[in-house]
């Protein structure tokens, strides 16, 4: 309602600062800012496609010097590579479904004043925002579930996160009170109205939560290293961990193209490999993710 | 606003319990509610509420065959044991200080970043910097530390190319105790910078530009606008956040940390998180480390409570 009212004024005001004295010097804190971020980013890249001649002459600033793609030839030559790969996106899709079913399924009842046990059980959420119980205790929950050594130990623990709850709740809590209303007029019964006005009207927010839980479950390392052991279980997180800290020479002897090979450029062309997905989704990821975030500051 | 003003009001009136009946019939009537929320709460009694009471094990002595019922209590022995441990002491002030530097530096950096972004006019490149600056939040811990380590890399890292060109020799960055909090507060600032300006900029959104208008026939300048309409605007958030940010002081959190860490680096690196994990997850010491955790999460709420205390009485503002 008041966005039409305040634009208008927004684009004057700015008009009117931009007049008096249009200054450099922000934007060029800002550029060199921009600058630190994507360096290192673009160093990265840029090592991963050249030869180990010119990563060990220190010749390789931001452009790949003696252009070459051994290094991914080798890293993707590994068939643990492409396991930890796949594990990885299991435990993402299957995880970001479980995680959005079970945090709709209790934020709709929630933003549902005919829901008398709201109460409590908001209390209980919040409780566990505030409180965290030590690793300890989780480790051996899990362990007594017998999901030690099983993917369920990664999806199940982070299913529901009581921050996306809330922002979850809110969404639900801002669907108009007379949709419902009107769909029980219509003879309609509660499944009926969830599943054919609720669900299709939080689409959008759904995609939001979805992206959180996904970034959330890819990038997650921490989980895998408590709760598993079993070598043929570990996600790419965990597989480009040993990648880094230890020695990658081993590699070398899978490729075609040995004298192009380095330790370095194989550790950085991991790394690259294990990013390339969230960069391919990161148009949207920025475009959801502020409105989550948005939707979340709006309820504190 | 209109979200949370809703929330305290139903927005169907709750038919009279006399027209439909009993109880049962209400129950009956919105079974569907009732029975889709049950996965959530079970999720969180299961997974929240039964290692929270878990907890207890702190006071006991757990011993792996008797279980976590027949183990025996020893009361607060695994906490005077923790005072006495002479690590114990290095890694709290590690604790402290890192959380200390993370307030210090990671707090203010992007409410300055914040106000940058919200002087700049051209579109184009305002979306550029958003971009470029949110980009990092979205690399896992993992890979973070990858690029970090190669950034520093004695040999081939792109900051001791830079420093060699200068010429001065190469660092070990990596291998020595005296970079290492530097290393870790500085990649959480690189990565979490930029994402954090958002919920300032929204705020910053939320101004009224009418404000602006006026102190500008005042004849105020631009920092002049900022010093007198932004940051006062801006406080409340500011106040929350900090709270926040001051509740989790010895939460660091486990991952940010462990990647940076060798066995070179560690004495200045190790943090509870971390020590929680080697000595309690990989050592075996489960009721010990309980114990550490137990008392991370109390100073943690001790922390935060007293702090919302003190704004409230200075500010008005305060998280509850």
């Amino acid at each position: 309602m008041n966005a039409a009212s305040t634009s208008t004024p927004t684009s004057i005001s700015s008009t009117i600062r931009r007049r008096k004295g249009t200054s450099y010097v922000i934007p060029t804190i800002l550029a060199v800012i921009c600058l630190i971020m994507l360096l290192p980013i673009f160093n990265i890249l840029a090592q991963s496609f050249s030869s180990a001649a010119a990563i060990g002459d220190q010749r390789v600033y931001l452009w790949p010097v003696e252009f070459t793609t051994s290094n991914y030839e080798a890293i993707l030559g590994q068939t643990s590579i492409w396991r930890s790969f796949g594990v990885s996106a299991i435990v993402t899709v299957a995880g970001t479904l479980i995680a959005l079913a079970m945090t709709a399924s209790l934020a709709y009842p929630l933003s549902r004043a005919e829901y008398r046990e709201r109460k409590w059980v908001l209390t209980l959420v919040l409780v566990t925002m505030i409180f965290h119980a030590p690793l300890i205790p989780n480790y051996l929950l899990i362990k007594q579930l017998h999901m030690l050594d099983t993917l369920w130990a990664l999806m199940l623990p982070g299913a529901i996160s009581a921050f996306n709850l809330f922002v979850m709740r809110s969404f639900f809590l801002a669907i108009p009170g007379e949709l419902i209303e009107s769909a029980r007029i219509d003879g309609a019964g509660e499944l009926q109205t969830l599943w054919k006005i609720i669900l299709p009207l939080a689409k959008p927010a759904m995609a939001t939560m979805g992206i959180i839980y996904s970034v959330a479950l890819w990038n997650n390392y921490a989980n895998a290293l408590y709760f598993l052991s079993d070598r043929a279980l570990f996600p790419l997180q965990v597989k480009l961990r040993e990648f880094i800290i230890t020695d990658s020479s081993d590699l070398a002897t899978t490729a075609a193209d040995i004298a192009n090979l380095s330790p370095e450029g194989l550790k950085m062309a991991v790394i690259v490999i294990a990013t390339v997905p969230i960069m391919m989704v990161y148009p949207f990821l920025q475009k959801y993710f502020i409105k989550g975030m948005m939707l979340g500051s709006i309820k504190s | 606003m209109h979200a949370s003003t809703s929330a305290v009001k139903p927005r169907t009136k709750p038919r009279p319990l006399a027209r439909t009946g009993s109880r049962y019939a209400h129950y009956r009537k919105y079974m569907v509610l009732y029975l889709i929320s049950l996965p959530g709460i079970f999720f969180f009694l299961v997974f929240k509420y039964v290692p929270l009471f878990g907890s207890i094990m702190a006071f006991k002595d757990y011993n792996v065959f008797a279980g976590m019922w027949k183990s025996e209590w020893v009361g607060f022995a695994h906490f005077k044991r923790m005072f006495e441990y002479p690590d114990f002491g290095r890694i709290l002030m590690n604790t402290i200080a890192i959380g200390g530097y993370t307030l210090l530096f990671a707090f203010p950096i992007p409410i300055v970043l914040a106000l940058l972004m919200n002087e700049l006019r051209g579109r184009l490149f305002k979306r550029f910097v958003q971009t470029a600056v949110y980009l990092p939040h979205f690399l896992s811990w993992v890979v973070v530390a990858g690029i970090v380590i190669g950034i520093l890399s004695p040999t081939n890292g792109l900051m001791n190319q830079l420093l060699n060109h200068f010429g001065v020799d190469s660092i070990y960055f990596m291998g020595e105790e005296s970079y290492v909090r530097s290393i870790i507060v500085g990649s959480g600032v690189w990565r979490d910078a930029g994402w954090s300006t958002i919920i300032y900029l929204a705020a910053m959104a939320g101004i009224n530009p009418d404000l602006y208008e006026a102190a500008q026939l005042d004849g105020a300048n631009r920092w002049r606008q900022t010093r007198s309409i932004t940051i006062p605007a801006l406080l409340p958030t500011i106040t929350v956040l900090f709270l926040l940010q001051i509740g989790q002081f010895l939460d660091l959190g486990f991952e940010r940390v462990y990647v940076f860490l060798n066995p070179l680096n560690g004495g200045r690196g190790d943090i509870l998180d971390t020590y929680i994990y080697d000595v309690g997850l990989i050592q075996g010491q489960y009721s010990y480390t309980t114990a550490i955790g137990l008392f991370k999460s109390l100073i943690g709420l001790a922390l935060i409570m007293g702090a919302n205390a003190l704004s409230k009485k200075t500010t008005g503002e305060g998280l509850y």
